[in-house]
């Protein structure tokens, strides 16, 4: 599977560093109008601050509403990053190369937004600190180490890093591109950023080897992250509907799920922003869609499970959140959009060849998902909370108020906003990867026919 | 003598393979030449030798590092603090598993990611002899010999058909 035109280094030079050497004219309008967002966001955020978790639609006994479901939401776009780069890096998918990067950054600053959430939930931001941290002396009151809220920071924190350093590392080759290509400040920074790289076969060599070890580390913390965001559910033995034991393996294939839909659709956009044609390509987003139809139908299957088996013990609590999620309004509404939009739209595009291929299709499925997938994470969340369940001895519904409006929706100009800048200063399709590809790219004879292949070194 | 860098640029991969062979059999040490890219060629494209490293070493440091963070800021929170809940031992294992297990992975990447820039000799601080060209698709073979050589050197690279030849 490999089409386009083999590139020579000066062109893929020039395309892919176009988007840091040339400003489009687009970009700052585009920038304005998100920070302006940003700003509006912030002034709610202060106000909230400032009165108190009243102002939101957060009420006993529903205290987890809008933050709380798009902190797990984030959480779920970070999983694309490490799910494109790291398991294909590691199987040797060449049809990986121009997507990893861009994936990665998705990871970045969407866990990045993912953190911020149940900061602004707390309604004080500063006390996390000795809520989540062994920092407290003078009290000596130190975390609650059983506790799944603790367990989050750690999980967190420790794939933020580990990405954060999974970029970086790959970035350095690119920063000696950039290096060479600018003059004067940017010159400047570029060369230390660069930390000397002079591209000799030791320092490839271990570029290589460095790709598929923290490939390797990265994934087993990858899948904890979400075990363990379930697990802030799954550990709640008082809540029924969300007292599951599939919830860690299920939470993370919808992870999966909406993350690689994510990044789908990032690249479509910037492709269509930069004008990568020759880099990401027809192909690239078929085998995405491809592969996505698997991601959603295991998906589907954990939903269906989660369902069955919530429902096959008869226990009087759960059956009360599983009728608030299917009968009453507006929740059976948005049950039924969820599981459409979820899987049946988006599968059902995704299973004919020249849909895949159409990139304004793909863009429809893949904001489909997402939107199906916001929907999951907020029916799991709210309808088991608004029943009366043990030890709980109010019941209420739930109206998220303007302030939750306006914040979640700024989280999405905040992640497009950081992508944005991303790539006005480091490029967002990796250069040596994209060059080695059209190193080992051949053409082999097999009978009357000439077809595309590559070279692969164990 | 001193010892001074010369560097060759080939706009191709034979070409700077030819040179390396040259350069071997002008009796030049392998430990002089450098092969300089700016993608990842496969190992041995340019005859070039084999380049020991001992990063895998570095994870386990410090996935044994961060077991013991993990382990000790558990157990001394917890025993800090002896609050007990619901009859549950004060240092309960599964728990404590979660925070260890996360120590553990973080010290093996932070370990594994200052095993590839100290391997890789990286920050280099002093700038050697390089061309920007390099970054344009050009292959540079940087030898590091004394300066009685670069004659002979420079023929090697002219007969394998350099674009360009640097002194420092």
């Amino acid at each position: 599977m490999q089409e386009g035109r083999v590139l020579s280094t000066r062109e893929i030079n020039r395309d892919l560093l176009r988007s840091i050497l040339e400003t489009p004219r687009w970009f700052w309008p585009v920038v304005s109008v998100l920070g302006l967002i940003l700003l509006i966001a912030t002034i709610a955020i202060g106000i909230m601050v400032n009165r108190g978790l009243g102002v939101t639609g957060l009420n006993r006994p529903v205290a987890w509403g809008f933050f709380i479901t798009n902190f797990v939401f984030w959480i779920g776009i970070s999983h694309a990053g490490v799910m494109l780069s790291a398991i294909l890096r590691l199987a040797k998918a060449e049809w990986r190369r121009p997507a990893t990067r861009a994936a990665e950054v998705l990871t970045l600053f969407s866990l990045m937004t993912a953190m911020l959430m149940p900061i602004i939930h707390t309604g004080r931001p500063w006390r996390i600190l000795y809520w989540a941290f062994p920092y407290d002396f003078a009290r000596g009151i130190w975390p609650n180490i059983r506790t799944p809220l603790v367990w989050d920071p750690s999980a967190i924190l420790t794939y933020l890093t580990s990405s954060t350093l999974f970029v970086i590392i790959a970035l350095i080759p690119d920063f000696a591109v950039l290096r060479d290509h600018t003059t004067g400040f940017a010159h400047r920074v570029y060369s230390v950023l660069a930390l000397g790289w002079e591209g000799n076969a030791r320092q490839w060599k271990l570029q290589i080897i460095a790709g598929v070890l923290l490939s390797a580390l990265i994934l087993p913390v990858f899948v904890s992250v979400h075990s363990i965001v379930s697990w802030d559910f799954g550990m709640a033995a008082s809540v029924k509907s969300w007292h599951s034991t599939v919830f860690a393996p299920y939470f993370v294939v919808g992870a999966v799920h909406s993350g690689v839909s994510a990044v789908a659709f990032a690249l479509i956009l910037l492709r269509w922003c930069y004008g990568w044609q020759d880099y990401i390509r027809h192909e690239h987003i078929d085998a995405l869609g491809r592969l996505l139809i698997v991601v959603a139908t295991g998906w589907f299957y954990f939903l269906v499970m989660e369902i069955l088996f919530g429902m096959y013990g008869r226990e009087p609590d759960e059956l009360m959140v599983r009728q608030t999620q299917f009968t009453y309004w507006p929740y059976n509404f948005w049950f039924i959009v969820f599981v459409i939009t979820t899987y049946f739209i988006p599968v059902a595009l995704w299973l004919s060849r020249a849909w895949r291929r159409n990139l304004w299709i793909m863009s429809i499925a893949c904001i489909s998902v997402n939107v199906g997938m916001w929907l999951e994470r907020f029916l799991i969340i709210v309808p088991g909370l608004v029943n009366k369940q043990l030890f709980t001895f109010v019941w209420a519904d739930y109206r998220p108020s303007i302030f939750e409006y306006i914040i979640v929706g700024a989280t999405f100009a905040l992640v497009t906003t950081l992508m944005l800048l991303f790539s006005r200063v480091f490029p967002l399709v990796p250069l040596y990867d994209v060059k080695e590809g059209d190193v080992l790219k051949t053409e082999v004879q097999i009978g009357r026919r000439t077809v595309p292949a590559t070279f692969r070194e164990d | 003598m001193a010892r001074r860098p010369i560097l060759g640029l080939f706009d191709n991969a034979n070409a700077a393979a030819d040179a390396g062979d040259g350069l071997r059999r002008a009796g030049i040490p392998e430990t002089d030449v450098d092969f300089l890219t700016d993608t990842p060629y496969p190992e041995g494209a340019f005859g070039e030798r084999e380049e020991p490293h001992k990063l895998y070493v570095f994870p386990f440091i410090g996935a044994l590092l961060g077991l013991t963070s993990g382990i000790l800021l558990t157990s001394m929170t917890q025993v800090a603090y002896p609050l007990v809940t619901g009859g549950k031992p004060i240092l309960s294992i599964p728990p404590m598993a979660v925070v260890c297990y996360e120590g553990t992975m973080l010290g093996a990447i932070l370990f594994t990611v200052l095993g590839i820039i100290f391997e890789s000799r990286l920050p280099k601080l002093k700038a050697g002899l390089y061309d920007t060209r390099i970054t344009e698709g050009h292959i540079g073979v940087l030898v590091n010999t004394e300066e009685t050589q670069h004659g002979e050197v420079e023929g090697v690279f002219g007969q394998a058909g350099a674009v360009d030849i640097k002194r420092e």
